[in-house]
This record gives structure tokens, C-alpha cells and sequence, in this order.
């Protein structure tokens, strides 16, 4: 979606369908107050705001249903087990993928990725081997590949991307042979905020049998997903960058490989029987899933995709998308400023340097008026490599975000030239 | 509520602007590089001595306000010093840029690198303020070939 959504439906889509105010007013720490400046949060590829409904949930949990899940006749862990797997069909339902049992609970995007290099890679990757992963991916999504290839004496292998921050795709086309063993990709980058064309990237993945990991950490949050349509082999993201608490994520993965694949990490919930002869492992997901999982903060996160539902992934992405076009075109009037990632294709990302002010200079002005932006690498250091810059400023988008808040962020940033130049 | 206007003191903002001794040195006696991997800070030090005299110290590279300016002000302060002497000022620098914001500081003992006593209210610039500093201390010491990070 985003820009490649149907142009009318986007049109169709106007602000007054998305009550902003309404919606504000769910984020309670969206009030908070910083030097005599209400927050203005435009970090929201780090983490994402809670909205109240999310809150409830934690607190409802431990007030009324707390228990271990799978195990207990007595009612309260009924109660918790029928909870926490209520929140699973949610978020299967959430990202149309009807099978629930394809679906685990980690403790995020990293955790996932991992779960995903170590049993995968211990079952298919062989010397010689080679895994693809590109230009833009976070340091997530590079270094437990690179950890296997070091085990595996594999090779890893990098899709270039070109200036405007875009995945070249002849390169990956003469990339894919039968020595690959899996593309493990971004669906939108988090220092660039470019959204990849993962349809494709699967699609000739596919036609060379290579299975394809998505990387859907800063996609989930911004953009309706279709996995019965995009038809990836895995796909993981977190908790918290969509509204949800910290510590919870999920893999989603075709049961044709996560059947065949060997236990992350072995304990309590993910046995059928263990004698000291033979442990049977259980069956999907819960092979996956050793020792008592993160409850809370599943059904919390359950809480968070009930909250999003009604207002419609499609109808937040036409907002965020309104802002970026409205915020891209503010930020070039500002002398000095580059913006790193120029995609046509592109998510709430403003990723940007400016001539006389090192990155975490800016952060450090901006916070001061109660801006909050991310300053740095991005866990993305090879990103910034590519564009020869040590750090960028990043303002990235929510759903809350608003056009004053750009307004701010384009004032603040005026400051920062008459300060620094 | 502390202030940025504490943090960028006007003197900070001038040697960042117009940076002292900004030059890479031609065959000097110690060369060492400071780099902080999570920002991105990068300068090389160079120093020529006349033995245990800092003769000529200057400095190149790239990074934030904090950094760039505190490795300038570095620069002016070691000329002419002797290698104690600049340890000594290392040692004072480091003890107040580490202390508590509430904590009486010995101004006669800084001098000049009073202006950086702001960044005592921001505890995420202190490995900015001191990487140069960690740097020339590791030139003098004869560590050139491992880059110091203050991370």
C-alpha cells in the first residue's frame, strides 16, 4: 500500500473520515509536558505511544486473569490460556492469515529473526550456501544472518540500493540461484522509509524455489496485511512500533517449513512427553514456544490491533501519507537540509541532515521545544555508509501525528539553522 | 528544567563553527583516532612533542557540536604543555564533566573548560565532550594503534 494504494481509494479516504482529535485523545501521554511544551512525538519508528485501551488491557489482565497458560485445571489459567490464544486468532486475523498455529509469539522482530536463522539455518543452510538480504536492512535483520553464515561457512549476499534509497532490482534478479537459501528482506525501511516491492521480491524468489522472510517491523503499523495475498514464507514484526507493549512479537510462518524445523530453545510448554530416552516435541505453535510466554503483553497487543481495527490500517495510511507528502515538502524549504531516502514508494519516514548541525545537535534543540526525534544510525550503520553521512535526524510518523506538529518540527528546525550557522 | 542555552555556550557554538587547529599535521609524533561508533563522531588527533612537551597539537575529522568544539578548545589549552601537566588537565576535566550537576566545581583548576560544564546536565553528550580528550591521552600513553571510542 501507501503510495502504490489505489489512488482513488486514497482520495476517497479524506481527513474527515479519520478523527484525529478523537484519536489523540486515546494516547494519554500524548499530554505529557517538556519544558513548557506539550510532546510532540515524531519517533515512532523507535516505539510507538500506547493508547489507553492497550493500558487497560496489561492492567485488567493482572487485576482479574492472571495464570499460567496451557496447564492448571482451575479457572483463572482457563481464563488466561482462552485470553492469550484469543489474541493470537486477533492478530492472525489482523494480518489474513487464517491459521493461527502459523503464528508465535516471540519477544519481538529480533527475537523472530533469530528464532528463524538458528532453526532454519540449522536445517537448510550448508556450506556454500547463500542468503540474500539488502542495502537498508536494520541491524536485525543482518546480523543473525551473518552469524550463521559464519557457522555455516555460508556467504551473505547484498542487494544494492540506488541513490533515492531503492532496492536495485536487476541486481537482486542476478542475485537468486539455486545456492540461495532464503531472502530475508525489510517490507519498509526504518532509516529510509522506503516501502519494498516485496510482491515481486517474492514472486522471483518463488519461481527459483527460495523461500522469503519479510521483515515487517515498520510495515505492520502503517499499511493493511495481506499475507494469504503476499504469500512470504515468514513474517515477523513487534509489539510496541504498533501500538502495542514492549517485549511481544510475532513469526508468522508456513507450516511447511516451521513443521520441519527443529525448536529454538527447549522447556515447559513446548513438549508433548519428556523422558530422559526422548522428549516428542508439541505441536505448532507451541513448539516454538518454551517456557510461560509473555501473557500480558500478547493479550495487550491483541488490545492494541481491537483498537486499530475500527479506524482501518488503510484509513491510517492515507493520513501518515498526507503528512509525509505535506512534511517532505516543508523540509525542502529549509536551507541545508538533505533528505536521505527519496523512494517513490514511501512510508512516515523523514530521515534528513542539515549542513551546519550534526544530527544529534538538531536532537538535542528539537527536544528542548519538547520535540522528540531520533538521532543517529538507526541500528542501519551500512544505510548510512551508502549515503556518506555518520548519522541522520529522523522525524518519523504516527497515527496521531498532525500537521501543527510538522508545523513545529519545520519551526524548531529553522532555529537550529540560526543557531548553528 | 535545564537548558540547552547551558549546553551550546556561545563559546561552544564559535569553536564549532570555526574550529582551532583544525588541520591534519605533516609527520607528527603521535596520530591517534577517536571514533564513537553510535553517533558517528570521527577526529584524528595529531601531536609533535619535544620530549615530554606537547609542541604542536591539532586535529581533523567530523562530529557533533560537543565533540568538535571540546577537541578544538583541547587543541589551544596542550600547545606548550608538558605531557603531566596535560594529564592533570585531562583528570580535572573528566572529574567535572562526571560529577553530579548540584556539585561545586574548582574554577580556577578549568579555566576555559568551564563552558563545558553544561553538558553535566546531559549525561548522553559526555562521551561527545570527552573523546577527544580520551583520544590525545591514548596518543600520549602509546596506544596509536587502537582507535579509542568512548561508547
Amino acid at each position: 500500500m501507501a503510495v502504490s494504494i489505489k489512488e482513488n481509494r486514497m482520495a476517497a479516504l479524506t481527513m474527515s473520515d479519520y478523527d484525529i482529535e478523537r484519536i489523540r485523545k486515546d494516547f494519554p501521554i500524548l499530554n505529557l509536558e517538556q519544558s513548557g511544551h506539550r510532546l510532540v512525538y515524531l519517533d515512532n519508528a523507535a516505539t510507538s505511544q500506547t493508547p489507553q485501551a492497550v493500558i487497560d488491557a496489561l492492567v485488567h489482565y493482572y487485576t482479574h486473569e492472571n495464570a499460567n497458560v496451557h496447564r492448571g485445571v482451575h479457572f483463572l489459567s482457563q481464563r488466561a490460556t482462552n485470553r492469550y490464544e484469543e489474541a493470537r486468532s486477533k492478530i492472525a486475523h489482523f494480518l489474513n492469515t487464517p491459521v493461527g498455529c502459523q503464528l508465535i509469539f516471540t519477544r519481538g522482530t529480533t527475537d523472530a529473526i533469530n528464532l528463524v536463522a538458528a532453526s532454519y539455518g540449522e536445517r537448510h543452510v550448508q556450506e556454500g550456501d547463500e542468503i540474500i538480504i539488502s542495502y537498508m536492512e536494520h541491524h536485525s535483520n543482518i546480523v543473525p544472518w551473518q552469524m550463521l553464515c559464519e557457522r555455516k561457512n555460508a556467504h551473505l549476499k547484498v542487494i544494492p540500493i540506488n541513490d533515492a534509497g531503492e532496492l536495485i532490482m536487476e541486481d537482486y534478479a542476478r542475485m537468486i540461484s539455486p545456492r540461495v537459501k532464503l531472502v530475508a528482506i525489510n517490507h519498509v525501511s526504518n532509516a529510509l522509509g522506503t516501502i519494498n516491492p516485496v510482491e515481486d521480491i517474492i514472486q522471483m524468489a518463488h519461481e527459483h524455489g527460495v523461500p522469503v522472510l519479510v521483515d515487517g517491523a515498520q510495515a505492520v503499523p502503517h499499511m493493511p496485511i495481506n499475507l494469504k495475498k503476499l504469500d512470504c514464507d515468514f513474517y515477523v514484526f513487534s509489539g510496541h512500533k504498533v501500538y502495542g507493549p514492549t517485549g511481544i512479537g510475532c513469526l508468522y510462518g508456513n507450516a511447511k517449513f516451521l513443521n520441519d524445523m527443529p525448536p529454538y530453545q527447549g522447556g515447559g510448554d513446548m513438549i508433548m512427553s519428556v523422558t530422559f530416552e526422548k522428549t516428542t516435541y508439541n505441536s505448532l505453535p507451541y513448539k516454538f514456544e518454551a517456557g510461560t510466554p509473555n501473557i500480558a503483553d500478547a493479550i495487550a497487543l491483541g488490545a492494541a490491533i481491537d483498537y486499530l481495527t475500527p479506524i482501518g490500517m488503510d484509513r491510517i495510511a492515507a493520513h501518515e501519507h498526507q503528512l509525509l507528502q505535506y512534511g517532505t515538502e516543508a523540509l525542502q524549504s529549509i536551507k541545508g537540509i538533505r533528505l536521505i531516502g527519496t523512494a517513490k514508494n514511501k512510508a512516515g519516514v523523514l530521515s534528513f541532515t542539515m549542513e551546519h548541525a550534526h544530527p544529534h545537535d538538531i536532537g538535542q534543540l528539537l527536544d528542548e521545544k519538547g520535540i522528540a526525534i531520533r538521532a543517529g544510525h538507526h541500528c542501519a550503520q551500512p544505510v548510512m555508509q551508502r549515503f556518506n553521512v555518520p548519522a541522520t535526524a529522523r522525524a518519523s510518523l504516527g497515527m496521531y501525528n498532525t500537521r501543527d506538529e510538522i508545523d513545529m518540527l519545520i519551526e524548531a528546525l529553522h532555529h537550529v539553522n540560526k543557531v548553528f550557522s | 528544567m535545564c537548558s540547552t542555552r547551558a549546553l551550546y555556550e556561545e563559546v561552544i557554538l564559535d569553536h564549532n563553527k570555526k574550529p582551532r587547529n583544525f588541520y591534519k599535521m605533516e609527520h607528527p609524533d603521535h596520530t591517534i583516532e577517536g571514533f564513537n561508533p553510535l553517533c558517528g563522531d570521527h577526529f584524528t588527533i595529531y601531536m609533535k612533542m619535544n620530549k615530554d612537551i606537547i609542541e604542536e597539537v591539532s586535529f581533523d575529522g567530523a562530529g557533533c557540536a560537543i565533540s568538535k568544539s571540546s577537541a578544538s578548545v583541547m587543541t589551544t589549552l596542550l600547545k606548550g604543555k608538558r605531557v603531566k601537566e596535560a594529564e592533570k588537565l585531562f583528570e580535572h576535566f573528566h572529574r567535572m564533566i562526571t560529577s553530579n550537576p548540584d556539585e561545586p566545581i574548582d574554577e580556577s583548576k578549568l579555566g576555559k573548560l568551564m563552558v563545558f560544564s553544561g553538558v553535566r546536565e546531559f549525561p548522553v553528550r559526555i562521551k561527545c565532550a570527552t573523546l577527544a580528550w580520551h583520544a590525545m591521552m591514548s596518543g600520549l600513553e602509546g596506544h596509536e594503534d587502537r582507535p579509542v571510542t568512548t561508547e
